[in-house]
């Protein structure tokens, strides 16, 4: 890596010597202030964890792990990591199955296809509040699509999730998916596009049907693209908050609450900063754990390139 | 661009190409029918969207749902509409994107250009930067922006968007740079350029594809946030998605369901026109964003 | 005194040696090739030299100053990449000014600049295109313009000619040489072409892993090559390297070449490298020239040591101007170049004539010639 590197050559005079400082001068600022925004502040919420700050953060109040043990105890950390699992599993899988069942039918040299992608690609381009309000009236059973089953004469249809403490979170799965699978179609028609022509042609040379030329060849080749896929999923699924608070707003009672939802609600809405914190560094080290080994192996461990 | 399946595509009987595009057509369905929804009843009197069909169209038209989604419907304590927060959200997204994009731009060129022991860790690090929960720097942000003299103020929601918009700023500058020839930068050394010359004179008049990816990215992301809004803002400087969720779950009064499809509307109408104006480089940012490293 | 000198040249990056020791000096005006395979180091020193990248110990002087610390720009360099590096967005003309228009020379002073040098190389017409729009001999030719609008001390040129096609760049060959014999500037060339670097060069650097291997003019690079690194790198086809036992012939000493059934081929020597004697008997590497292994029709009359053996030959390769025969020998594949019109077939034996004046001898163990 080294070996490309521009020249920085070391200099006697004076002005030279500034502009060899002038890069890592320039550099200096952004990554200063990432090492405070990010780096230290992920330090003080950790401190912060372990103590047992209420409404402002008081760190003479030291409580050892004692706020992620109550975290662990707490019935709507329960509830949110368990509707985490749900809508991370649910959101992963559904987005990428759609995306990529979307993608080999749009490669079917569709006409058209340059109308149909962006139709499938605009709701990337809305925020999960513009989304969740979208889903929220839609599958409101009072005005929504039960409401319009019973105007069409099927009077014994009955869609009330958004309002059943049960079934509310795959809602939010639902408006989830509308918006992000697009997104995934995208990623996977791109992989698909890139697919060498030769293999292909080797393979119907080979006598291999379409159908077989996907299973064997193609969507293994995919792979690259599934991971990419499911790292940017799982890291929408963790941080999902936005959509939550403009459909349910954790409702109804508690039964959509999700990680991010907890911290915010424990340490803004009910003054529990410490367990808030504790909340967040556990979202963290979630994350980290898909996050670091995948940027790991794109970096090549630093080492590759 | 290749299309691998050319071959396949050809063979295929008509009656599966018949449910092929069924399938895609009732997908495009799915996709479009929210925006449908929202459209056209944002075109309704409150009654008809009670009593009538959610899904046919206005039979009375009325444009009063947009008007009173813009500058008249109650949001918060004050029946101002969405316009002030609408205009929030411009005078904060903005500069943050600007900012973001010339810093990221010049810690690409850096990155790339200049390298020096370290450089990969410093990457790495505002790299991982992208990925934290928002949620773990909340507090502190909060605290930070107090001391500045910056809580509840747009110049503080612009700092808090530029930095951590940083990270991918840096990544997509970081990765176009890396393709540009170095020779390049060798040669206007020898010509006697200097630091800023060869960013100014050389790398910049190229970079036009890579600005207007970022900028697309930044825009989206800056303008669709809602923690960072929600969490930061004061009367004054409440964004517009914040404003928008405050209009739709407010408990009292009447649910007005027409002005709040108006006003989704209106929330992601900056975004929306981005997207159709310039889809191509918009997906591209995606995908650079999707693809670390 | 010379030009442009290069002592004890260092360079590390991290760990890892790239140039280990390099000691160069070419007088004013020279033409100073750099030539060794991918990786050697070649173009590493050229950016040392040109300041693009720090040296870890030693000195480089231009005219007799110490340019160590000097940035590039103030080295009174120019420089050609192989890229060409011209700057995408600025025009043919802006492309060749832009150096003046950094150091704020006047701009009646560089468009009279960009005209002489756009007349010198014929691209006058090209003045207002910009690169994407250039052939890539015209972009060579923009590059080498921008290089001597500068009227720098010393010009380096990075393999400026292996983005080209095989015609165009023994075409741009020539021209660089002609521009050299002209404008008498000193030049420090880096090529893996040895034919490049033959046809160029005043003096030849022959580089291998970071060590300089062995530098010289061409013709004592050719002819006299130190070792059988070089001896086997420069030249095309290259010098057959085959192995072979020294023996005692009546009084003199002579070369045994081996060739499985059949019968070994005894080449006697008169003279020859003093060293040699100490090999009697020994295992050495013959070295010979496939022009120096001919038809004895086609020999070179002046040799004063030619030693005709019958060679079974496996396979005829006529090249239009020449004919290539291989044979085998100690258990290699000779080339033997023939006259165009040589009777020759394979399978069948024929007498081919060993230039022995030419030949040269190399020690197994160390790969260095005995001298």
């Amino acid at each position: 890596m080294a070996m490309t590197t521009t020249a920085q050559t070391a200099a006697k005079n004076p002005r030279a010597t500034l502009q060899d400082w002038l890069p890592k001068l320039v550099l200096a600022p952004s990554f200063a202030l990432i090492l405070l925004f990010v780096y230290g502040f992920i330090l003080f919420t950790a401190v912060l964890s372990f103590t047992g700050s209420k409404l402002l953060p008081d760190f003479s109040a030291w409580v050892g792990f004692n706020n992620y043990v109550r975290l662990f105890n707490h019935p709507n950390w329960i509830t949110s990591l368990k509707n985490l699992a749900i809508f991370s599993f649910l959101y992963i899988v559904i987005c990428s199955v759609l995306g990529l069942g979307l993608a080999i039918l749009l490669d079917q040299k569709i006409r058209g296809e340059g109308v149909l992608r962006p139709i499938y690609l605009y709701p990337m381009a809305l925020s999960f509040i513009v989304t969740g309000v979208a889903w929220k009236w839609f599958l409101d059973p009072g005005i929504g699509l039960e409401h319009v089953m019973h105007l069409w004469g099927w009077e014994s249809f009955s869609f009330r999730w958004i309002k059943d403490g049960k079934m509310a979170i795959y809602t939010i799965v639902i408006a989830a998916i509308w918006q992000s699978s697009g997104f995934v179609m995208a990623m996977f028609l791109a992989g698909l596009r890139g697919v060498d022509n030769e293999v292909i042609k080797a393979a119907q040379i080979d006598g291999a049907s379409t159908i077989t030329i996907y299973r064997r060849i193609i969507i293994p080749l995919m792979r690259p693209v599934f991971l990419s896929a499911f790292v940017v999923l799982a890291h929408l699924a963790i941080k999902s908050y936005d959509l939550v608070v403009a459909m349910t707003d954790g409702g109804p009672g508690t039964a959509t609450w999700t990680p991010a939802l907890f911290m915010q609600k424990f340490t803004f809405g009910r003054n529990e900063m410490g367990m808030g914190a504790s909340s967040a560094i556990i979202m963290m080290i979630m994350i980290f754990s898909i996050i670091v080994p995948y940027l790991y192996s794109e970096l090549g461990g630093g080492k590759k390139q | 661009m290749s299309v691998p399946s050319q071959d396949n595509a050809a063979r295929t009987g008509i009656f599966a190409r018949a449910i092929i595009y069924s399938a895609l057509i009732l997908f495009a369905i799915y996709y479009l029918l929210p925006l449908y929804v929202m459209l056209v009843n944002s075109l309704k009197p409150l009654d008809e969207i009670r009593q009538g069909n959610m899904l046919s169209l206005p039979q009375q038209w009325t444009f009063e749902p947009w008007r009173s989604a813009w500058s008249t419907a109650q949001i918060g304590v004050s029946p101002t509409g969405l316009k002030p927060y609408f205009l929030n959200s411009i005078m904060m997204v903005a500069p943050a994107v600007a900012l973001s994009t010339i810093l990221g731009a010049l810690n690409g060129y850096v990155l790339t250009k200049w390298r020096f022991k370290g450089d990969n860790l410093v990457f790495g690090l505002m790299l991982l930067a992208c990925f934290i929960p928002f949620q773990i720097v909340l507090i502190p942000s909060a605290r930070i922006l107090g001391i500045l003299g910056l809580a509840g103020s747009i110049p503080g929601l612009i700092l808090i968007h530029m930095v951590y918009g940083l990270g991918f700023t840096t990544l997509f500058f970081r990765n176009y740079y890396e393709a540009f020839p170095t020779e390049l930068i060798r040669a206007a050394q020898i010509d006697g350029a200097s630091f800023f010359q060869i960013f100014r004179r050389i790398l910049l008049p190229s970079s036009g594809p890579i600005i207007v990816v970022t900028v697309i990215w930044q825009f989206t992301n800056i303008w669709n946030d809602f923690l960072f809004g929600s969490s930061f803002s004061s009367v004054d400087s409440i964004p517009i998605t914040v404003a928008l969720n405050n209009l739709v779950n407010s408990s009292t009064g009447v649910k007005e369901y027409n002005v709040h499809f108006a006003g989704a509307i209106l929330a992601a109408l900056p975004t929306l026109i981005v997207y159709i104006v310039s889809g191509r480089y918009f997906v591209r940012g995606l995908m650079a964003g999707a693809v670390k490293g | 005194m010379s030009f442009l000198q290069i002592n004890e040249l260092h360079k590390s990056f991290g760990a890892t040696h790239i140039l280990k020791g390099i000691n160069l000096e070419i007088e004013e005006g020279g033409f100073l090739v750099l030539v060794g395979p991918s990786g050697c180091g070649k173009s590493t020193l050229l950016n040392t030299i040109a300041g693009l990248e720090p040296i870890t110990s030693g000195e480089i002087r231009i005219n007799g100053n110490q340019v160590n610390d000097l940035h590039p720009s103030k080295r009174d360099i120019a420089m050609v990449f192989q890229s060409y590096a011209l700057y995408p967005n600025m025009t043919v003309g802006q492309n060749i000014a832009f150096g003046m228009e950094i150091r704020g020379v006047p701009k009646a002073e560089r468009d009279k600049a960009i005209a002489d040098v756009a007349n010198l190389l014929q691209i006058g017409h090209l003045l207002d295109r910009k690169p994407s729009q250039l052939s890539g001999g015209q972009r060579q030719r923009v590059a080498m313009g921008r290089a001597l609008v500068r009227d720098p001390q010393v010009f380096l040129f990075d393999e400026p000619l292996s983005n080209l096609d095989a015609k165009l760049r023994i075409d741009m060959r020539t021209e660089i040489k002609r521009l050299h014999q002209r404008m008498k500037t000193t030049i420090v060339y880096v090529t893996h072409d040895q034919i490049e670097a033959m046809t160029l060069a005043t003096k030849i650097a022959v580089l291998k892993d970071g060590l300089l291997q062995q530098f010289g003019t061409p013709a004592e690079i050719y002819n006299d090559p130190v070792n059988m690194f070089v001896a086997d790198f420069m030249g095309s086809p290259a010098m057959n390297l085959v192995p072979a036992t020294i023996v005692t012939e009546g009084n003199k000493l002579a070369v045994k070449l081996d060739r499985g059934e059949r019968q070994p081929i005894l080449l006697p020597l008169s003279g020859g490298p003093a060293g040699l004697s100490a090999y009697n008997g020994k295992k050495v590497i013959f070295g010979i020239r496939p022009e120096a292994l001919t038809d004895p029709d086609g020999a070179d009359r002046n040799a004063s040591q030619l030693a005709t053996a019958d060679c079974h030959i496996e396979v005829v390769e006529p090249a239009g101007s020449d004919t290539f025969a291989v044979t085998a020998l100690g258990g290699k594949h000779v080339v033997a170049r023939l006259r165009a019109d040589a009777n020759v077939k394979p399978g069948t034996t024929t007498p081919l004539a060993f230039n022995l004046t030419k030949a040269v001898f190399f020690d197994p163990e160390s790969q260095n010639r005995i001298s």
